[in-house]
């Protein structure tokens, strides 16, 4: 068995996958190792599947842009399914300060390229039949946006990656990163050790235990998020609604009705749950449906077919932490991607794969300072 | 409304007076009855196909008709629901599913109320024999025990068994029919004052902050207990054959909620996959509801089941293939006909002994599950849970009432409340009840030719004694194990005939001499009185195992209240047949005839469905483990098999039979995650909307 690789990558997730793909496709051998039986089994599968450019850095917008690049063209060139729709995101906007807010960070985005427009509140319910238009002020919409299935696309990417000769070791835990010369000279894990020339750190959840086998102390903490997912339904409504508005125990919620016509939902908890914890609680689902079918009453009678609890790896500032290591030479950190791992993971994996190669061109040397890991994290991202 | 797909007499069953309302479907006016649940009234109207797959436009019909599956969806006035959970309204706008639905229409504003939460002693999960005999448990110790079930009516799947049952007369009721045990059990529980029933409430999920979320009667409720009872029960296993998909498939629970509970007649021909209890007593429900049972198939070489139901069905006329299995169903939307063939050491069907029967409906009972869902998660929320019945381990429900009786003085005593021990024999008691049928023996009838005795053709070692229990003389005995061990007759006979009319197995006879020797009078029970005998009739009498020994009349049929609708046939035989025979044909050797020269239709074995749900075929999954692919959260994550509504109930087993099959041991194979919900809920009930009564 080969023991020595070009590259190895520790975690097969949303970020991994793409990594170890993107890696494989420069002809670099690939070892991929992960904790759980299968790709995708931590974060990725807890994600709702939207993909979208409108951030509102540089470093995110430009990652997601090629990232729904290889989302919307995957089927057409490799012939899998993933379900990726364009149909958009929106933001409405019901209070004064939020339709400001979001005017003017949509004058940013239109600075960067990015489609995205001002709709009126009529205008917005063609696009969502049914919105609750009390208050409605109005909203964002960028088209280009969109959604795909985050079990599909990645176990596509994953295959693809096979087919590349990457290889995967599932249920394999590493349990030490052994350091000589401010290098990680092999990898330890319960079942063998392996030896890469760059060592990539991808491991979402527990990317903070994996930099502290090498030394470092990256700030990334996880806390917990709850979704669900209705029975489908024939299409009724376009665009993901993001809606932003802080109301006793959640901070914000957002849903959109997926390729396969069911509803999935998600809200972020306020204030937050730090830490890991995958049990379902009782408060989700009364505090979730009271605020969705105040938006969109004509959700009432749908039925919610399955909920599910995952976590956002959360940075301080709520922007990612990917770049070389200056401490571990042949140390690449994709970490802390705040809840966004999946729409950034294709963009991100090519990269990644760029900086193994010092193939870095000056768009990425701008993005990677937006990711920067030795950045002051005290300021904080306007529109997670 | 006609009739035709209604039972409108019924040897054990009360045929009640019902109101009738008029409902649509697909725009067409319709009868039903008041209160029946809206896929009874379609059988009832002989409809079967309740709309088309969205996937692959196959037709849909009912699989589980106990609330789990899904398969039965309509919409109902714009909503989609369970056929089978929710009744039919007058007036109600009923319309098949076609491909998806759209978003279910909206009333205006809706009552919203807080969300109440209940702090209870004892949560008992489920109504039927286990969680029923436990309540009375502790409502008996003064414990605050809220008691939840599904359906409208407490008793489980007792409601649904017409037949005598087995298992001890003193510990569970032995030799009364299920229903009634049902019936019996269901209004002590409602009369005692420390047991609160909810009916029609759904259990959905044991939350990790000890809140266990309940929807009853349309209304989203969270209960706090100290202990959870899981008295779930069990769900069917699904079976993997070409063709497997066809509207007119479905599980035995099904079947006996439609004939029995609901006395619609869903079938005129029927056939049978499965020769355990459960099968075996489903083809003797559907002769009692004058349903013709072409054949059962049992892939073991001896049914599961007790010999003495295999035998009933044997003798009434039913042939049981065993070594057999069903390689197909054929039809184009429903099942038309049925291909089953014998099977090598290997369970491998043999070419060339394909025989093909017609027949509208395949039932399948090849096993249960446990319901183990609520145990789980409350073990995961740190909630001190129990379980008892099928939820616990699959057996017989008289095992499941002992069972849950013993459970429910163990959760007093977990309360802290003082009781003497339970005492050891309970347990050894309780074992007995749960024992698989035994070994057989060779069976000794009185040597005697005089004077009048029973004659017991009962020589399976099963957990049973009534017979034993009601003969006023005491002169059945039971060798052995006092419940396990086989009856005989040992001492004076009076004749009565009590232990003729209690056999569950109806297995015994009563052989008289005392008029003419050479043609003594036999005594055979009988049930299925809408296959009506009288007086002069001619009829083949058989034997222990259905073989035919000859033509007779029948002299007599007694009809006594006292015996609980089994009716007494008199009927004199030679004496060299006497003590040999037991019952008699009520169906035609036509029926069980094979099509001439049917070929099955040639569906690749690939195509059989895993699961119903998404469509996902054996093949599908097949090629998969072929990648390597060991997780079955990787085998949803790409083909979608367990994402659907039933939450992967049906293909869980299935697709780990495959990965069996194709020589992965199911020790390297990681489990699918469960997540909530138990069953699907409207968004707005969670939001404290006030829903109808159907959900």
């Amino acid at each position: 068995m080969n023991k020595s690789f070009d590259v190895i990558v520790i975690g097969a997730g949303s970020v991994g996958v793409p990594v170890a793909l993107a890696a494989a496709a420069r002809k670099l051998s690939v070892l991929v190792i992960e904790s759980l039986p299968s790709p995708g089994q931590g974060n990725n599968k807890k994600a709702i599947g939207g993909i979208r450019a409108t951030h509102s850095d540089f470093g995110k917008i430009r990652v997601c842009q090629r990232s729904i690049e290889i989302f919307s063209r995957w089927q057409e060139e490799e012939g899998d399914d993933i379900g990726w729709m364009s149909n958009g995101y929106s933001f409405p906007a019901y209070t004064e300060s939020d339709e400001r807010n979001l005017k003017d960070l949509m004058q940013i985005q239109q600075e960067f390229g990015l489609k995205i427009r001002w709709v009126t509140p009529k205008e917005y319910e063609t696009l969502v039949p049914g919105i609750n238009r009390k208050g409605l002020r109005g909203a964002t919409y960028s088209w280009e946006d969109g959604s795909a299935s985050p079990l599909l696309s990645l176990n596509a990417f994953y295959f693809k990656s096979l087919s590349l000769a990457a290889e995967y070791r599932f249920r394999e835990n590493v349990q030490d990163l052994k350091i000589s010369r401010n290098r990680i000279s092999s990898v330890i894990t319960d079942k063998g050790e392996y030896q890469g020339g760059t060592i990539i750190n991808t491991a979402g959840n527990n990317a903070r235990g994996i930099g502290a086998l090498a030394g470092l102390d990256l700030p990334v903490f996880p806390d917990n998020h709850e979704a669900g997912i209705t029975e489908p339904v024939a299409r009724f409504s376009g665009p993901m609604i993001v809606d932003m508005r802080k109301e006793p125990g959640s901070a914000n919620f957002y849903f959109y009705q997926n390729s396969e016509g069911q509803v999935v939902f998600c809200i972020t908890p306020d204030p937050p749950l730090p830490g890991i914890d995958n049990l379902s609680t009782s408060e989700f689902l009364p505090l979730c449906s009271r605020r969705m079918i105040e938006v969109y009453p004509r959700l009432r009678n749908l039925k919610v077919r399955r909920t599910w609890r995952g976590q956002y790896p959360m940075t301080p500032d709520g922007f990612p932490v990917v770049g070389r290591s200056r401490e571990i030479d042949n140390l690449i950190n994709a970490v802390g991607m705040c809840g966004q791992g999946y729409m950034l993971g294709p963009g991100l994996g090519e990269l990644v794969s760029r900086i193994i190669t010092a193939e870095l061109c000056p768009d990425d040397i701008r993005i990677l300072k937006s990711f920067d890991p030795y950045r002051d994290f005290s300021g904080m991202e306007q529109f997670k | 409304m006609t009739d035709d797909y209604r039972i409108t007499q019924h040897p054990v069953l009360a045929v009640p007076e019902r109101r009738k309302i008029k409902f649509r479907w697909n725009g067409k006016v319709l009868s039903a009855y008041e209160d029946e649940v809206i896929s009874s009234a379609l059988f009832a109207n002989g409809i079967r196909i309740f709309g088309h797959h969205q996937k692959d436009g196959s037709a849909q019909g009912i699989y589980c008709a106990n609330g789990q599956c899904s398969k039965c969806t309509v919409i109902a006035d714009g909503i989609p629901v369970k056929s089978c959970m929710t009744k039919v309204r007058p007036g109600m706008e009923v319309k098949s599913v076609e491909g998806l639905p759209g978003l279910p229409e909206v009333t205006d504003k809706q009552e919203r109320k807080e969300i109440e939460e209940i702090a209870i002693d004892v949560l008992i999960v489920g109504g039927g024999p286990a969680g029923l005999s436990a309540a009375l448990q502790l409502g008996e110790h003064r414990v605050r025990t809220l008691l939840v079930d599904d359906k409208n009516e407490l008793g489980g799947k007792l409601v649904l068994q017409t037949h005598k049952f087995f298992g001890s007369v003193e510990d569970s009721y032995a030799g009364t029919r299920g229903n009634d045990i049902g019936r019996l059990l269901a209004e002590k529980v409602i009369a005692d004052p420390f047991i609160e029933t909810w009916t029609n409430s759904t259990v959905l999920y044991v939350f990790s902050d000890r809140r266990v979320g309940i929807i009853k009667n349309g209304i989203y409720k969270n209960v706090k207990p100290k202990i959870i009872l899981n008295a779930a029960g069990a769900r069917e296993k699904f079976l993997r054959f070409r063709g497997n998909t066809l509207a007119g498939i479905y599980g035995a629970g099904a079947f006996q909620t439609l004939v029995n509970r609901d006395l619609v007649k869903p079938t005129s021909r029927l056939f049978i996959v499965g020769g355990g209890n459960v099968g075996l007593i489903s083809g003797y429900h559907a002769l009692q509801a004058g349903i013709e049972v072409v054949g059962l198939v049992e892939a073991l070489s001896r049914c599961g089941g007790y010999k003495v139901h295999a035998d009933k069905l044997k003798r009434l006329g039913v042939p049981i293939y065993t070594s057999h299995t069903v390689i197909a169903a054929n039809g184009k939307e429903t099942v038309e006909s049925v291909t089953i063939a014998r099977i090598d050491k290997s369970f491998q069907a043999i070419s060339g002994t394909e025989r093909t029967f017609s027949c509208d409906t395949v039932l399948i009972a090849v096993g249960l599950e446990s319901v183990n869902e609520f145990t789980r998660e409350a073990e995961e929320a740190g909630i001190r849970v129990f379980s008892a019945g099928d939820a616990s381990e699959i057996a017989e429900a008289s095992s499941a009432m002992f069972n849950g009786k013993i459970t429910g003085l163990k959760i007093v005593r977990e309360l802290g409340i003082p009781l003497a021990d339970i005492p050891e024999s309970w347990y050894r008691k309780a074992e007995t009840l749960k024992s698989e049928p035994g070994r057989i023996y060779p069976q000794r009838a009185p040597e005697s030719e005089e004077g009048i005795f029973p004659v017991i053709h009962c020589v399976q070692e099963i957990p049973c004694n009534p017979c034993s229990t009601v003969c006023p003389t005491h002169s059945i005995l039971i060798e052995g194990d006092p419940i396990l061990g086989i009856p005989y007759f040992q001492g004076k006979c009076v004749g009565c005939g009590k232990c003729v009319a209690i056999c569950p197995g109806l297995a015994i006879t009563l052989v008289d001499y005392r008029q003419d020797k050479d043609m003594p009078t036999v005594t055979l029970p009988y049930e299925v009185s809408n296959h009506q005998v009288s007086p002069g009739d001619e009829i083949v009498v058989t034997d222990i195992a259905g073989n035919g020994l000859g033509k007779y009349r029948i002299e007599e049929v007694v009809d006594l209240k006292t015996n609980n609708r089994t009716q007494l046939i008199r009927i004199k035989v030679p004496g060299n047949i006497a003590k040999k025979t037991v019952s008699f044909r009520i169906q035609e050797e036509m029926v069980s005839q094979p099509l001439p020269g049917a070929i099955p239709e040639d569906r690749k074995s690939d195509a059989e469905m895993v699961c119903l749900c998404e469509r996902v075929t054996a093949g599908e999954i097949r090629a998969l483990i072929h990648r390597g692919i060991t997780d079955l959260n990787q085998i949803k994550a790409i083909t979608r098999a367990g994402m659907g509504p039933c939450g992967a109930k049906t293909c869980d087993s299935l697709i780990k039979q495959i990965f069996r099959q194709e020589g992965v041991p199911l020790t390297t194979v990681e489990p699918n995650t469960r997540r909530p919900l138990f069953v699907e809920v409207p968004l707005g009930r969670f939001a404290g909307e006030v829903g109808g009564d159907d959900e």
